[in-house]
């Protein structure tokens, strides 16, 4: 492998929120050379969250969800409306779709990921909700009296049937799990919340998959696997996302589920070995999280990319410093709570650790009444690992705590 | 001295600002954010860390 040349840019791939928080950590950690982001969307990053809430329930445009720009980026470089399409970690290069090949100093991989799409033939009135332009088209289609029917319901489904019926239209889930949010809620909350959206009137086709999208110009019915037919204007697919890592593909980095990397958020390849000069932040990044234990694993929570884009540019600063600060900022504990929110109708979820880890033997409340507002555990081998709320914050607090101190 | 603002009309009083500035946010009883508007410098770094964290994007600080 070829010395870095020092003049090259740190090379961000991917320009969301990711992307932006790992420009802003390399500034404040005293890095001053060229940044350079790269990203396929044409719009500056902005907050993914109110898409299915309050933006896709208003007007949706880019200011009201934009990112404010810090005075310290003001000389990062932004590449937008290109894919990256490859790259040589031997060459330090990443090959662009126009057909450009740049050097990078570094690379900080922050491409995350994109809804996953079923596989039937386009059709006008399918939609998914990842992106901004997503959430405009969709929006435009979500008029009073629209019959929607949303496929999937975990809390993507959930809040775009939630907000879709509260715009006036009637709203079906069709799903293939047995409840709304089954897996990341276990059973018993599940259930609860299944009976909370019914009585919003929301209906729930479960233990179903679609078979057939009918329709001539437009989307007008939807086949299930058990024979129904639904009939449908508006189909919104929530069906899971994918690791945007075919522009890895061949680099040498351990691509077995997104992109492996260590406590540092380096890239490491499939041999074993981290790579100084190279990052990944993210929901993209599989790294292991010592508030739960040593196995690496993905994150798909609003926080991640902040956190782990903040820790990333720290241990990268420190590398391109070459100060002899660098083994003390990788020995610096990294154990980020994960944490998300969903608001459903008056339904307000908050949630703490990783609730996904427990079985559902394992799932008690800690306060409250399921039925009203409660207060939820989660347990793996009799220590906290995760708490949510129903319509509860404040109280979550000590269990919060609790879980950050090893459960105990 | 650093002065901070919140948009009332966006915050859902998520609370993720508590942890990274105690000093200057907090939810009360009711579940609802309350907020001391202005912080010392020295505590730049905690509020831009509440401003990064906040899923609204509720809290600026004013330059």
């Amino acid at each position: 492998m070829s010395e870095a040349n020092p003049a090259a840019p740190v090379v961000i791939v991917g320009a969301a929120m990711g992307g932006l928080r790992a420009a802003e950590s390399l500034r404040r950690s005293g890095y001053t050379g060229a940044i350079r982001v790269v990203g396929d969307e044409l719009h500056a990053p902005y907050n993914r969250p109110p898409l299915s809430k309050e933006v896709l329930a208003t007007d949706v445009t880019h200011e009201a969800v934009a990112f404010p720009s810090r005075a310290e980026m003001g000389d990062v470089e932004w590449m937008l409306g290109v894919r990256a399409s490859a790259v040589d970690l031997a060459a330090r290069t990443l090959t662009t779709d126009d057909g450009n090949v740049q050097e990078w100093r570094a690379l900080v991989i922050a491409t995350g990921l994109r809804a996953r799409r079923l596989d039937f033939a386009p059709i006008a009135g399918r939609h998914v909700v990842r992106s901004l332009d997503d959430a405009m088209a969709l929006r435009a289609e979500l008029t009073v009296g629209a019959r929607v029917v949303v496929v999937g319901s975990g809390f993507l489904g959930c809040e775009l049937s939630a907000t879709a019926s509260k715009l006036g239209c009637s709203v079906t889930i069709v799903t293939p799990s047995v409840e709304p949010m089954i897996r990341p809620l276990g059973d018993l909350v599940a259930k609860e919340m299944r009976r909370r959206l019914n009585a919003e009137g929301v209906e729930i086709f479960s233990g179903v998959t679609v078979a057939a999208i009918n329709g001539g110009a437009s989307v007008e019915s939807v086949e299930l696997s058990d024979g129904r037919v639904i009939e449908a204007d508006v189909v919104i697919e929530s069906v899971g996302s994918d690791c945007n890592i075919e522009w890895l593909e061949g680099s040498g980095l351990d691509l077995s589920d997104g992109v492996l990397a260590d406590n540092a958020m380096r890239a490491v390849t499939a041999d074993g070995r981290a790579r100084d000069d190279v990052y990944v932040v993210g929901d993209i990044a599989r790294f292991p999280n010592p508030m739960f234990d040593d196995v690496p694993r993905r994150i798909e929570h609003w926080n991640i990319p902040t956190d782990t884009g903040k820790r990333a540019g720290a241990v990268l600063a420190a590398h391109l410093a070459d100060d002899g600060s660098f083994d003390d900022v990788v020995a610096k504990p990294f154990a980020p709570m994960p944490s998300f929110w969903s608001n459903q109708f008056e339904i307000k979820l908050q949630a703490y650790g990783l609730l996904g880890l427990v079985s559902d033997d394992d799932i008690r409340i800690l306060e409250g009444d399921l039925a009203d507002q409660v207060a939820v555990g989660y347990y793996r081998d009799d220590r906290l690992v995760g708490v949510l709320g129903v319509g509860m914050k404040a109280a979550l607090l000590p269990y919060r705590k609790q879980i950050a101190e090893g459960g105990n | 001295m650093i002065k901070i603002e919140v948009d009332m009309n966006q915050c859902q009083h998520y609370g993720q600002c508590v942890f990274e500035a105690p000093d200057n946010f907090k939810l009360n009883d009711d579940d609802k954010l309350e907020y001391v508007a202005e912080a010392p410098d020295s505590e730049r770094d905690n509020i831009e860390a509440a401003v990064d964290v906040c899923p609204m994007q509720a809290i600026r600080i004013v330059e």
